[in-house]
């Protein structure tokens, strides 16, 4: 029987064609393989195209998801993909990473029955299918100019998903704009934070180079609050500054033994394999050393990257996640703990490290934990895990991540005078992502606190248009 | 990309390189630091700046060929370019008039010294270098310290220059003959600013040593750099990288550069053999 004849809210979602776990978990490629042409078709006809579509408003960007939905439906990719560029700059990446059982999925009529359309599978699609088969189409930009006929130039500090949406916007609406990024490549998080195997770079790559035919300039190995300050930007005459640069400092356990040789925070690890590429060491020049026993403290989507990484590395035997409240709680999408579960990594829920061990070399050897239950809610909503008296217990690992999330990094902030920050130390933004100090905006994670990437975008396309009009108003 | 503009052997495996990075010197101060990629694998090593020149652009830098990135940064020549330089980094030593300054160098911790000496100089300190070496071969440096020294003491391990002994020896006598010092700075290896921190720590002398702790980003995001200093974690990226050297677990820090000892001699194995092929394909 053909799907055809099968109402529309009957029909089951298309499943994504995988890598086998066998395979996945001895290379480092893409896990879910994408939609075929026919398989995207079929998933989008599934669509009711509601007359209030809910997606839309779960959509932290609000991209004409039944619109776009409805042109793949149709064959029309080239409209499809043109749909959802209106909203988001970044749609293979968002097609990838974004949460969407949490925004617009969960908004889908279909969820009632639990068979929500797959909006980020054929977000994907749409991307991927115009990278393999149009020209990317680079628009017509009129240069905008001051009152002597130079070109506005304006400041994105970070290359991560802020700081490129904010710098696309900003060079189609016509200003010369200059990315300043600390790394050695552009990217931010999408580079150094989210594995090969869950965003590959070349998708990055792409995005980076449609920015550079935009006529966005990448100014790599600067450090602002270092290299240059906030008042070198000025004194260098641009007129207006996005902060992008993300929260940035690793959260530590706070334990005994945590400075043992084989304790590496999340973002040390990720980087070490992410950007440095050591899992080519000795081809390339950065180690990583691991051991055979890995755990993973923590329970959110760095800490299932940092766990699925360590289990595609050589010599790697055993792999623990140790997560201090139970399965329901965990932070990290479904999709992720499956596919970590799947690839055999070990659950220890309801579990607490008290402290880590080492060897008379210095090495880490094994972490001391404590068994935890549930009590009454805290102040997140979630169940208070309350440790169980005498209920320590020894797991011999030789090396510990702690993926706890991250704090505000200082390095630029606490050089800015008057630069309002809030009491956790993030930049402090009104609606338009205008900070306390005039010409400077700032969005994403250095406002917020650890968050998603559509978050950040949604914010530096705010922001841009809120630096269109600060120099409109400005008559600069 | 950034020019290798000139190069020059001062001791064995001890090279001086001026790297054109305007961006470095835009805002450098004396104890900042770089960190620099060879190539486009290479990985991210922190150096200190030895002098920098901001008019042209171009920071100077003295580093000892230990490990595979320093090896692969001494094979390239003038006309060169390195892959990546950031920075500067780290907080710049505060100058101020402290009075009588006792300034340590050990081995190539002494091109980190010599801004700072300067500087302190500058600010109306009486500054008393004392450099170490192993011997008279890896001396270096030493017309550049007097110039920015009123004094400078020379110590080398087996007596092939100078004092015979090591850097504290000297600090000994100094202390001994009622020398007045207000500082004490000590930059280089670890046991050497221990050595020094422990012998000032008898006579309550203020010390800040510079740590060279493994990093990679530099900007306070991966925390590979982290120091016990007073029983507290810091990271020397952002939060040194001086520090009271009273106050430095030395013992912490000895054993978290050991690391990737192992890891270096592989990568150093894979380099030798990759350049024999070369070498024999050619």
């Amino acid at each position: 029987m053909t799907q055809d004849n099968i109402p529309k809210v009957k029909r089951q979602r298309i499943k994504m064609q995988e890598q086998d776990v066998n395979e996945r978990i001895k290379n480092f490629l893409e896990v879910p393989l994408g939609y075929t042409e026919e398989e995207a078709v079929k998933e989008a006809e599934r669509c009711l195209q509601c007359k209030d579509p809910k997606c839309i408003s779960g959509c932290p960007v609000n991209i004409n998801i039944k619109e776009f939905i409805f042109k793949i439906s149709k064959k029309d990719f080239e409209g499809a993909i043109d749909t959802i560029k209106n909203d988001n700059s970044l749609p293979a990446v968002c097609g990838r990473v974004c949460p969407q059982e949490e925004q617009c999925e969960a908004a889908c009529v279909m969820q009632k029955t639990k068979n929500p359309i797959n909006i980020g599978g054929l977000e994907r699609f749409a991307a991927d299918n115009e990278a393999k088969n149009f020209e990317i189409k680079i628009p017509v930009i009129e240069k905008k100019l001051d009152k002597n006929g130079n070109p506005i130039k304006i400041a994105i500090i970070g290359s991560g998903p802020a700081g490129l949406t904010c710098a696309g916007d900003l060079a189609k609406k016509g200003y010369e704009t200059v990315i300043y990024e600390a790394l050695h490549i552009p990217g931010g998080v999408l580079v150094y934070g989210i594995p090969e195997f869950r965003l590959p770079k070349i998708i990055v790559n792409r995005e980076v180079e449609y920015l550079k035919k935009l006529g966005v300039r990448f100014e790599l190995n600067c450090v602002i609050g270092k290299t240059f300050t906030i008042d070198d930007l000025f004194k260098m005459e641009y007129k207006a500054i996005f902060i992008g640069v993300g929260a940035g400092t690793p959260v530590f356990l706070g334990i005994p033994g945590e400075n043992l040789k084989g304790v590496y925070s999340a973002n040390e690890f990720l980087t070490r394999v992410n950007a440095m590429k050591a899992f080519l060491f000795p081809e390339y020049d950065t180690p990583v050393k691991l051991g055979e026993k890995v755990a993973i403290i923590g329970a959110g989507n760095v800490a299932m990257d940092a766990a699925r990484w360590a289990r595609r590395l050589k010599g790697i035997k055993e792999v623990h996640i140790i997560y201090r409240r139970s399965e329901s709680e965990m932070p990290a999408r479904i999709e992720e703990i499956k596919r970590a579960k799947e690839e055999g990594i070990i659950f220890n829920l309801l579990t607490n490290p008290v402290e880590i061990i080492g060897n008379q070399h210095g090495w880490v050897k094994a972490i001391k934990c404590i068994k935890m239950e549930l009590g009454e809610p805290d102040s997140s909503g979630r169940r208070r895990p309350i440790p169980i008296k005498g209920s320590e217990f020894i797991i011999e690992v030789d090396t510990v991540i702690p993926a706890l999330g991250t704090k505000a990094n200082k390095l630029l902030t606490s050089d800015v005078k008057n630069l309002k920050l809030n009491k956790w130390g993030y930049i402090e933004v009104d609606e338009n992502c205008a900070t306390s100090i005039p010409g400077v905006f700032a969005g994403g994670d250095i406002t917020t606190g650890s968050a998603t990437v559509i978050a950040a975008m949604g914010a530096a396309r705010r922001a841009a248009n809120a630096i269109d009009q600060y120099i409109k108003d400005k008559e600069i | 990309m950034y020019e290798i503009m000139g190069k020059k052997e001062l001791a064995k495996d001890i090279k001086f390189m001026a790297v054109k990075a305007p961006h470095i010197t835009y805002n450098a101060k004396a104890g900042n630091f770089i960190v620099i990629i060879v190539d486009e694998k290479g990985e991210r090593i922190p150096l200190t700046i030895y002098d920098w020149d901001q008019e042209k652009g171009i920071v100077y830098i003295v580093f000892m060929e230990v490990g595979t990135s320093t090896k692969k940064l001494g094979q390239l020549n003038k006309g060169d370019y390195l892959y990546a330089i950031a920075g500067p980094f780290g907080n710049s030593f505060h100058i101020e008039k402290y009075g009588n300054v006792v300034i340590i160098g050990g081995g190539v911790g002494t091109p980190a010294i010599f801004p700072i000496a300067r500087e302190l100089k500058k600010a109306g300190n009486k500054v008393i270098s004392i450099v170490g070496f192993r011997t008279k071969e890896l001396l270096i440096l030493k017309n550049e310290m007097e110039t920015v020294s009123d004094n400078v003491l020379i110590a080398t391990n087996d007596g092939t220059f100078g004092k015979k002994g090591l850097v504290t020896d000297i600090l000994q006598d100094l202390i001994n003959k009622g020398e007045k010092i207000d500082l004490v700075i000590a930059i280089g290896p670890v046991v050497m600013m221990k050595a020094v921190s422990d012998l000032t720590k008898k006579y309550n002398l203020k010390t800040i040593v510079s740590l060279n702790a493994m990093m990679i980003d530099a900007t306070g995001m991966c925390g590979v750099c982290r120091v016990s200093v007073g029983g507290e974690t810091k990271f020397s990226c952002v939060d040194g990288p001086d520090f009271d050297g009273h106050l430095v677990d030395f013992d912490e820090l000895m054993i978290r550069l050991s690391a990737y000892k192992d890891k270096e001699e592989e990568s150093l194995h894979y380099c030798r053999l990759n350049k024999k092929i070369k070498d024999e394909l050619k």
